[in-house]
């Protein structure tokens, strides 16, 4: 028997669906399934301000899930987004109210704020080994305390400052009622897809997820990468206490902590895998619009704000084990 | 007598692989056997079938003259089947009287606390009876491996076991701690136990063993009595008739140039003082027995562990090598024996497999990864080095093993290596394809490449090398050309008979 003859007879399989396609466009089918259901249940569902009133609460946990996203996809978590998100919020706040700079350097600092957060769980995760979860809860409780004490534990008012509000709640667009935290979201979310499956760090950030001893052994500079992409998942966290600070018209420093387990819950709805390797923006998004419109359509139906949050736990569970069915299917 | 134990005709099958074909082994009360074979001769499969780890597709097993058929390991317990793995299965943070009694604690009040006192007692009472010198209460942390050993020996012994069975339970001992070992072993022969030893130390067995039965390719080839027996006997049965192997000419001393030198490298893990050289276009064969330290020299030229003592020069230059990044970017590759864990991203496509060395040559100005030109470079590769596959958009997971050993092959082609280290390049890969990997090795030495090579099997060694370089425990035993390299003479060295 020649070696040529067993070659041909090795069986090709098939090309498949990519798996994290299926777990989309089931996403995305459960939100049209949502949407269906609450405007028969409700008919001030789909009026437009009920529309952006969605949009804009799906604004800021949107952008913490973004960041999220990219920590997730190299299997890791991060937990001290919301906490860091608050941070961020006072920054701006002492920077513009306090130090009376101008509004652009409160917004660089407050993003950058966030960044650093971000840059500092990197090297805790990647030089002294410290688990994600730890050193990330740690910064929760570290960024908690400084917000507070940074603030003096009173919330910072913008009222002096009419254009910071108009960051969140301003319409750039002309004659269409968007609320500028909408755009900024999805800006994000464009500029998320395209960094994740665009850029060098995007490819890293699956490579590491897949198979972190495999990217390193290639010669990738692993920590280099995984220090990258917490801080760039601090920089949309930045974003985020930017919008939550100009939609309040002030930086509440008691505010954020719980933000960081709706953000998670959005990327898991999603389909991003906690394991690792696998995930997309779109999904993200998708997943955080699966919350608010959750939460929205049960508050306009009357149900009670403590059953909302039982359905969405119930979400959680049930999306997540339709992923692993998926997976043993495989 | 009829014997403490029968195992006559068992053949086993996995998926694709005849791992047993009729294999019999019998131990005697009282007996050391020593069970001796290869790599993959089926040693491993033959004793987990016997603690019911695996199940036999045939034959049978006869234990002090009546059939059993094991179900677990938890059966074979009960049965009086012991082992003790080559790695340890203590728990670390626990006492060793704990260790020995896990799962059968006695217990105290309401039948809900540990009666501590009565464990360290019941554990007192097992050391006295076989003369160890042990405190209960220490934490098995704190034990040297010697001591950690014999903790297992106890345990497994307080199951009040018929059969012990000890896989290489020497190969983390210093020679004192041998023979403080072989003075419990001769202890429990005394006892009637019976013990099947598996080494690779031709000594060792001379010195504790009654009879030796050799095994080879999955099947059972004799049993010697130890007394009567030359050693090398042992290892001609082990490799079986020699097999006639084109061997390949020389590359002479001085003619080519010296790529890489690794001189007197010790690592505080395993390796000793080793030193050898690789020429431009040379396939270096490394080979050895499981253990015997080849992988981590590998690691320790890839960067991925650090050396105590001794330099690597590279061309000529001492080189630092102190990450895996480093080592690529002094050119060197390095394909891992376990693939799936060390080589591949299984989850992602062909095409960013090949490209994850080097993707950083595909960002255009913009930053952006250009996927077309990924493409196109990733098909070339598909059409060059023949890997089968659909297209480059598909996944590693539905590749064949020869097929995916390629595509690890190809990034580190297109990363421009000139060294590359094979870590058995052929595992699990079909006859087929290994014929197509071995003609890929051969092209990429002819030019120009220096290939280390990593290999369990010696045909292989043997077919493939230029030289061949031999290890046991951490250091170099001998180095042979490919005219003098015979299966006998590398194991030879492998089992330090020398």
């Amino acid at each position: 028997m020649n070696i040529e003859s067993v070659i041909e007879k090795e069986p090709v399989k098939k090309k498949v669906i990519p798996p994290g396609a299926i777990q989309q466009t089931l996403a995305f089918g459960s939100l049209i399934a949502l949407v269906i259901f609450f405007s028969f249940a409700s008919s001030s569902f789909l009026q437009w301000s009920n529309i952006i009133g969605i949009l804009l609460s799906t604004a800021v946990i949107g952008i913490l899930a973004l960041g999220a996203t990219f920590v997730i996809i190299t299997s890791g978590i991060d937990l001290s987004v919301g906490t860091v998100m608050t941070l961020s919020s006072v920054i701006t706040g002492v920077v513009i109210v306090n130090a009376g700079l101008p509004l652009i350097v409160g917004v660089f600092a407050g993003i950058a704020t966030g960044a650093f957060c971000g840059f500092l769980c990197g090297i805790a995760i990647t030089k002294l080994k410290i688990p994600p979860f730890i050193a990330t809860l740690a910064m929760m409780m570290v960024a908690k305390g400084l917000a507070l004490v940074i603030s003096g534990a009173a919330p910072i008012y913008f009222t002096d400052h009419k254009l910071f509000t108009k960051i969140a709640l301003g319409s750039i667009i002309p004659g269409v009622n968007i609320p500028n935290a909408v755009l900024i979201f999805f800006v994000s979310a464009i500029i998320g897809a395209v960094i994740l499956s665009k850029t060098i760090l995007g490819r890293y950030n699956f490579a590491i997820g897949s198979n972190e001893e495999a990217t390193k052994l290639s010669g990738v500079n692993v920590d280099f990468w995984k220090v990258s992409i917490y801080s760039l998942a601090g920089a949309f966290t930045g974003i985020a206490g930017v919008i939550m600070a100009s939609r309040l018209n002030s930086a509440q420093p008691a505010l954020g902590q719980g933000y960081e387990l709706e953000a998670i819950a959005a990327v898991v709805i999603g389909g991003t895998s906690l394991s690792g390797g696998k995930g997309t923006i779109v999904g993200t998004v998708i997943g955080a619009l699966i919350m608010s419109v959750l939460t929205n359509g049960l508050r306009i139906m009357s149900i009670p704000q403590e059953w909302q949050t039982v359905v969405v736990g119930l979400v959680i569970i049930l999306a997540v084990y339709m992923d692993i069915l998926r997976r043993r299917k495989e | 007598m009829e014997p403490l134990l029968k195992m006559e005709h068992i053949s086993k099958s996995f998926p694709g692989v005849k791992a047993l074909s009729n294999v019999q082994v019998d131990l005697q009360y009282g007996e050391v056997l020593a069970l001796v074979g290869e790599n993959g001769a089926g040693k491993s499969t033959l004793m987990k079938i016997l603690t019911g780890i695996y199940q036999k597709d045939e034959g049978t097993i006869t234990l002090q003259g009546n059939e059993i058929n094991v179900t677990s390991p938890k059966h074979a317990q009960e049965l009086g089947i012991s082992i003790i793995h080559q790695e340890l299965n203590l728990m670390k943070d626990l006492s060793i009287a704990e260790n020995i009694f896990i799962g059968r604690e006695p217990k105290g009040a309401l039948n809900l606390l540990v009666d501590d006192k009565k464990l360290n007692n019941q554990a007192k009472e097992l050391f006295e009876k076989l003369n160890l010198d042990l405190d209960p209460k220490t934490k098995v942390q704190n034990l040297t491996v010697a001591k950690q050993q014999m903790v297992e020996i106890a345990k497994a012994l307080s199951f009040n076991s018929k059969i012990l069975i000890m896989d290489e339970p020497t190969t983390a001992l210093t020679e004192i701690e041998i023979e403080a070992l072989f003075e419990i072993i001769n202890s429990l022969r005394e006892k009637g136990v019976g013990i099947i030893y598996i080494s690779h130390r031709m000594d060792e067995l001379k010195k504790i063993s009654d009879r030796i039965t050799v095994m080879r390719d999955g099947t059972y080839v004799d049993t010697l009595t130890t007394a009567e027996t030359e050693m090398s006997k042992v290892i001609q049965l082990m490799v079986g008739r020699h097999v006639y192997i084109e061997s390949k000419p020389n590359i002479a001393e001085g003619e080519k140039e010296t790529v890489l030198q690794m001189k007197n490298i010790s690592t505080k893990a395993l390796l000793k003082d080793v030193s050898f050289e690789l020429k431009k276009g040379e396939i270096l064969g490394f080979a050895g027995l499981m253990g015997a330290g080849r992988t981590e020299v590998a690691r320790v030229l890839f960067g991925a562990d650090p050396v105590t003592t001794g330099t690597i020069h590279l061309h000529g230059n001492k080189v630092n090598i102190k990450s895996p990044a480093e080592a690529v970017k002094q050119g060197i590759g390095y394909l891992s024996e376990d693939r799936k864990q060390f080589g591949l991203l299984v989850n992602m496509d062909v095409k960013s497999n090949i490209a994850l060395a080097t993707i950083k040559d595909y960002q255009s100005k913009t930053m952006f990864v250009s996927d077309s030109k990924i493409k196109k470079m990733a098909e070339q590769y598909v059409d060059q080095l023949k890997i089968k596959t659909p297209s480059v958009d598909q996944e590693i997971r539905f590749l064949s093993g020869g097929n995916q050993q390629k595509v690890v092959i190809a990034k580190w082609l297109q990363r421009d290596c000139d060294i590359l280290i094979f870590d058995e390049p052929t595992r699990g890969i079909d006859v087929g394809a290994k014929g197509e990997i071995y003609k890929l090795l051969d092209e990429l030495a002819a030019s120009g490449k220096s290939i280390i090579m990593i290999s369990s099997e010696l045909p292989e060694i043997l077919r493939m090398s230029h030289r061949i370089v031999v290890m046991a425990e951490g250091k170099i035993t001998g180095v042979l050309s490919s005219e003098d390299a015979t299966q006998e003479k590398i194991m030879e060295y492998a089992t330090q008979l020398h």
